[in-house]
């Protein structure tokens, strides 16, 4: 059975012991947003076929195929090329700075204008691309790696480990980001941020954790979960094949917000004098330093914001279809 | 508005019951109370402890001391002191007016103050500003520098009467007696002593107003005190301070209706305060000014040459431009190291840095080659990111140097987390480059504005720069006894400040209030502190 | 059941120490606070000395540790720079806070929950759009903006609110604050709802519900729904914590004297005394918190079981 080379759901699906999944698929086809595709037949494919397929090959066949998925790629794909190259489209520096300037609107040459410093918005909405994505996706990277894992152990596993591990989560969420910013960050010198990645990951690994610990303790109860548990899979198995497609969605969901909060996390760091200091530009940095003047200069507030949203809703949609793209049900 | 008139009624209740005044129509109700904005002092009330504005706006309120400071001329004039002789600017004898009383009954007599003095001064109860009282003979005794006190009062106070005591100083100080206004100096009554508790959860004092209700860290109501025998009575019934955290909610509680005076305007509002409020804002000059001071222990900054260095990077900052966009003119570049608010006779004189601080980005660039460069090839401006919005100048400031330089890193802004880590860097000699530092007078004095900053070792010398010439003259200075002579002392001294571009000095600071349709009559004093007892209401 | 609740409450006893001790090294580590009580000058050394023996600053870490523990077990809080003991301070922060996160986790329950469930049976059409734009909104403008346009709208233009909440902090004065404060926590619990809502429209049970001829209402509410919400219980749960002691910015801009405030003037001061006194205390709040999301699960999700 551990060498079973094609999903146990479906294995079980046609051995009749989870009857939910056969409802499931042969819904699939009258679903209105999966592509229907050769895969989305059913799951009583011959063994030769499926061999070939994992979950996971079967979720990167729907994706190549979804709309959302390959416009929020390209949307993706677009900040990371700018966040390489920023100069491609904006080929001012974002340290030149005109205090004569401040707070005026959209001109020839300066088409959103300038911020409270007399500093060119459109340049420097380009230029912190890169600060701002880095830490953004580092950070919700680490995040959510370190917390799903931690968090699917302790759900998975339960009793003393769940319970040390539980009470870790309960004092990182004590400590007042305020205070691990000012003790942790003000002994880092120099203006990397990757010291800030490091901090938020850090304190943010104890949310998913929980999350995915919920999320866990609820897929483990699975009846296909204790059929493959009955069928001798290996704990591992049980983790990475059955229980972790399942639980993966509430954590897609809140990293992909939580990529966001990131973002403006840095910039919180950055006022509070321990994150990154100019010369750095962020969208953070930007934005907390227009929001006071929202009422005079909305135009200075609203590019930067506008970048961060567009950001998160690419990273968002890619995140809905992938967890789309895990769901058997929806096949 | 609706919520105002609520507000209205409210005060107007309050006002009734403790007065007894009805509260209708008219001009200038002298029982209406009005509500003012006001911060939690971080450190006890009591006035040897109290070194910030919001815990010494409460102190002008309830105290007054031997001198008062004029609210507009920032001259200091008898207040309960009948006269303060001298013949040798180190003796003095002081003799208190008679018919002071505090509000519970108590009479000030000279005993009042020279125990309020020695408390202040005695190492045992922890004040802050006991150093106020360090001129005084003695004081070695009862606050060492270190080991324990031998002494619980000071030699140098002597009652001699009941209205009558003298003070003798362990040096010359001819201007020691217009240093008296300051809060610090005011009496204390017996209760202060016999039960500190009480007096603390509702002090007790002798000024205008009496304390009718304090709630720590949200609101203290005071009302006018019927039985103030001074000639500066309050003309409204009172005044409500409510704690805000923020400004900014102050200033939008003000445009609601639901304030009516805001002493400190949010820089961000600065440039809607005209549509806002309309004429009902005011913009006056106080003792504060505001300078980049440099690490003289650091070889990097204080070596001989790069005095150059130092003016360069003051011609090239853009101050007009600066305090017009960023302070929407409630700063004025500073051409001296002193203020406005001392006046020509006081000591201040415009102009008198001269070219040094006049921007000029052409020779500001001539002036750091010569000296020989940034060192480093960069200058980190070191602020605290914690209070104010420091931020927003020392990165225009940055700006204006990297502009004129042509090197958009010659100048970064580098923000410290705290104020106490801020302070601690400055204490422990650490700073790497420039950094903030700001100066609200205790007295409207030049000596004020010299002495503490820039003698050797002056308590407030952050920069710990050291100049035998200027310590000789203020030294000159403080010995004459003729006020005029004085300051033409301090004001060479100021010379030798700025032939070496001590610091840098930035620009004036004014105080700046907003307020109701309800008041008249507001204005802010020299220490930027509204003056409640001369508004009006209604 | 009861055991399980009995370890659990002996388990705080650990995290209570651990966190206490963590953020006491935290306050320590960032240096002596005495250096800002002076204002821009230097503390006369005598009067440093004498302060730091005041509030028992010079004594070593582990002995400052013991003696604030020995003093907590007794009630004794230990007193704020400014004098005032930090049991009276979290008297009246306390109350104002968790009336406060009071109303900003019914308003994420409610609105959020209500908002997921429509999101999620109606995924794709217009109503599922412009949520997730909200969203984005939400996300993108910071806490500050919203909350200062927000209070000048409302506030000043409108007049249908007090721009700031009084000292007594009524419950009426808080909705909007509230909101304010629940807005980014909404679009998660929106969110989490929406795709659990979503995953389990499909499950058998829902199918067996339907099949039995139960009204849409009824499927959605009890047997869809509650079993939707499990990651949305966790969500609330780790919320409650940052609700309370993270509310600075909401705090700071309706003038609310509570939890985040005091906080963060205590570590912005250096205050070792207030800043592990108020966070002693959310821990207690977040150890609470977590049992009962524990608990609800079991509520939620029959097969789930505590020994």
């Amino acid at each position: 059975m551990p060498e079973q080379p094609y999903e146990p759901e479906r294995a079980m699906a046609g051995t009749g012991m989870g009857g939910q999944m056969d409802l499931a698929a042969s819904e699939a086809t009258s679903l209105e947003k999966t592509p229907a595709g050769p895969e989305g037949t059913g799951p009583e494919g011959t063994g030769a076929e499926d061999k070939a397929r994992s979950l996971w090959s079967d979720a990167w066949r729907d994706l190549r195929r979804n709309p959302v998925f390959l416009v929020s790629s390209l949307v993706i794909c677009f900040l990371v090329v700018i966040s390489l190259w920023p100069s491609l489209i904006a080929s001012g520096n974002p340290l030149a700075c005109d205090l004569a300037k401040a707070q005026e609107g959209s001109q020839p040459g300066h088409p959103f204008g300038f911020n409270g410093q007399g500093c060119d918005v459109y340049t420097r909405t380009v230029h912190g691309a890169r600060t701002s994505v880095t830490v953004g996706v580092c950070a919700t990277l680490g995040v959510a790696l370190l917390g799903s894992v931690l968090g699917g152990l302790a759900g998975f596993f339960g009793g003393a480990w769940d319970g040390f591990l539980s009470r870790i989560t309960d004092v990182f969420f004590a400590i007042p980001v305020v205070l691990g910013g000012l003790v942790l960050l003000s002994v880092v010198t120099g203006n990397s941020l990757w010291p800030v990645v490091g901090f938020m990951v850090l304190l943010g690994w104890p949310q998913i954790s929980r999350i995915a610990r919920g999320a866990v303790i609820t897929a483990k109860h699975n009846d296909y979960v204790l059929a493959a548990r009955a069928l001798g899979a290996s704990p591992s198995r049980l983790l990475l094949r059955h229980i972790a497609p399942n639980a993966v969605a509430p954590v897609i969901v809140v990293a992909t917000i939580a990529l966001g909060t990131y973002i403006a996390l840095e910039a919180t760091l950055s006022y509070l004098g321990v994150g990154l200091k100019p010369p750095s530009v962020s969208w953070g940095i930007d934005i907390s330093a227009a929001s006071p003047y929202v009422r005079n200069a909305p135009h200075a507030l609203l590019w930067p914001s506008g970048a961060l949203a567009v950001t998160v809703l690419a990273f968002i949609m890619l995140g809905d279809a992938v967890r789309d793209a895990l769901d058997p049900k929806l096949r | 508005m609706r919520t105002a008139t609520y507000a209205t009624r409210a005060v107007c209740a309050a006002a009734v019951v403790l007065a007894g005044t009805a509260c209708g129509g008219g001009t200038g109700d002298s029982g209406a109370v009005l509500s003012s904005s006001w911060g939690d002092p971080p450190n006890p009330l009591e006035p040897a402890n109290t070194n910030e504005v919001q815990g010494g706006k409460v102190l002008d309120m309830i105290f007054r001391g031997l001198k008062r400071y004029h609210p507009e001329t920032g001259e200091a004039e008898d207040m309960l002191a009948e006269r303060i002789e001298t013949s040798d600017s180190r003796n003095f004898r002081v003799t208190v007016k008679d018919g002071w009383t505090f509000s519970n009954g108590e009479k000030v007599t000279a005993r009042s103050f020279v125990d309020a003095w020695n408390y202040g001064a005695s190492l045992r109860n922890n004040q802050r500003n006991a150093y106020f009282f360090s001129y005084i003979d003695g004081y070695d005794k009862v606050h060492p520098e270190g080991g324990r006190q031998t002494a619980d009062t000071l030699s140098g106070l002597k009652v001699t009467g009941e209205r009558t005591f003298t003070v003798r100083l362990n040096q010359t100080f001819s201007t020691f007696p217009e240093t008296l206004g300051y809060p610090a100096f005011a009496p204390l009554p017996r209760l202060f002593f016999d039960d500190h508790g009480a007096w603390l959860k509702k002090p007790v004092g002798n000024g205008p107003y009496l304390v009718q209700n304090y709630t720590r860290g949200s609101q203290m109501s005071l009302r006018a005190w019927d039985g103030y025998p001074g000639h500066d009575k309050a003309r409204n019934g009172g005044v409500d301070l409510k704690v805000y955290t923020d400004n900014n909610t102050a200033y939008t509680d003000l445009m609601a209706g639901n304030l009516d005076l805001v002493d400190d305007i949010p820089a961000a509002q600065l440039k809607n305060v005209e549509t806002d409020l309309g004429d009902r804002y005011i913009n006056t000059p106080a003792g504060i000014i505001q300078t980049l001071a440099f690490p003289f222990y650091d070889r990097n900054w204080g070596k001989d040459g790069m005095e150059k260095v130092r003016t360069g990077l003051s011609k090239a900052i853009d101050r007009d431009q600066i305090t017009e966009t960023i302070f929407r003119s409630t700063r004025t570049p500073a051409t001296d190291w002193t203020s406005p608010v001392l006046g020509e006779d006081g000591g201040y004189r415009e102009g008198l840095c001269g070219d040094a601080c006049r921007y000029d980005p052409d020779a500001a660039k001539r002036l750091i080659e010569e000296g020989g460069g940034l060192p480093g090839g960069q200058v980190k401006i070191t602020y605290n990111a914690d209070t104010g919005s420091h931020k927003q100048w020392v990165d225009a400031v940055c700006n204006s140097i990297n502009n004129a330089l042509g090197d958009d890193r010659a100048c970064v802004g580098s923000p410290v987390g705290t104020f106490a880590d801020f302070r601690n860097q400055i204490t422990d000699r650490k700073m790497p480059g420039p950094f903030r530092a700001g100066w609200q007078m205790d007295y409207p004095l030049i000596q004020n504005f010299l002495q503490p900053l820039y003698y050797t070792n002056g308590s407030s010398n952050d920069g710990r720069w050291s100049d035998r010439k200027f310590d000789d003259l203020v030294d000159r200075a403080n010995a004459e006894t003729d006020t005029g002579k004085a300051v033409d002392f301090f004001r060479q001294a100021e010379e030798v400040l700025r032939d070496d571009m001590a610091a840098i000095p930035l620009w004036y600071q004014n105080g700046s209030a907003g307020y109701s349709e309800r008041l008249s009559g507001v204005r802010l004093n020299p220490f930027s502190v509204p003056v409640y007892e001369q508004i009006k209401v209604g | 059941m009861g055991r399980y609740v009995v370890r659990r409450l002996l388990q705080m006893i650990p995290v209570f120490v651990g966190a206490t001790l963590l953020i006491f090294l935290m306050v320590h580590v960032m240096g002596d606070p005495i250096a800002g009580l002076c204002g821009e000058r230097e503390c006369d050394p005598a009067t440093a000395a004498r302060l730091r023996g005041e509030f028992g600053l010079d004594q070593p870490v582990w002995r400052q540790y013991l003696t604030y523990m020995g003093n907590v077990l007794t009630g004794d809080f230990g007193t704020a720079f400014n004098g005032q003991p930090v049991t009276e301070l979290m008297g009246t922060a306390f109350p104002v806070t968790i009336r406060l996160t009071l109303v900003a986790i019914v308003l994420e329950i409610v609105i959020g929950i209500t908002l997921g469930v429509v999101t999620g049976l109606r995924r794709g059409r217009p109503v599922d759009t412009s949520v997730l734009l909200l969203t984005l909104v939400v996300i993108s403008v910071p806490t500050f903006v919203t909350g200062l346009l927000i209070q000048l709208l409302l506030g000043v233009t409108w007049g249908w609110i007090k721009p700031s909440v009084s000292a007594e902090a009524p419950l009426g004065e808080l909705i909007v604050p509230g909101l304010v404060l629940a807005s980014v926590s909404l679009a998660y619990v929106t969110r989490l709802t929406r795709t659990s809502l979503a995953e389990n429209r499909r499950s058998d049970y829902v199918r067996t519900a339907i099949a039995k001829g139960l009204p849409r209402r009824r499927v959605v509410t009890r047997h869809l729904l509650r079993n939707s919400l499990i990651p949305v219980v966790t969500f609330i749960g780790t919320d409650i914590g940052a609700l309370m002691g993270g509310a600075i910015v909401t705090e700071r801009i309706f003038n609310i004297h509570g939890v985040g405030y005091q906080l963060y003037q205590g570590i912005l001061r250096q205050n070792t005394q207030t800043v592990v006194g108020f966070v002693t205390v959310l821990v207690l709040v977040f150890l609470v918190a977590n049992l009962l999301v524990d608990l609800l699960y079991a509520v939620l999700d029959p097969r789930i079981r505590y020994a």
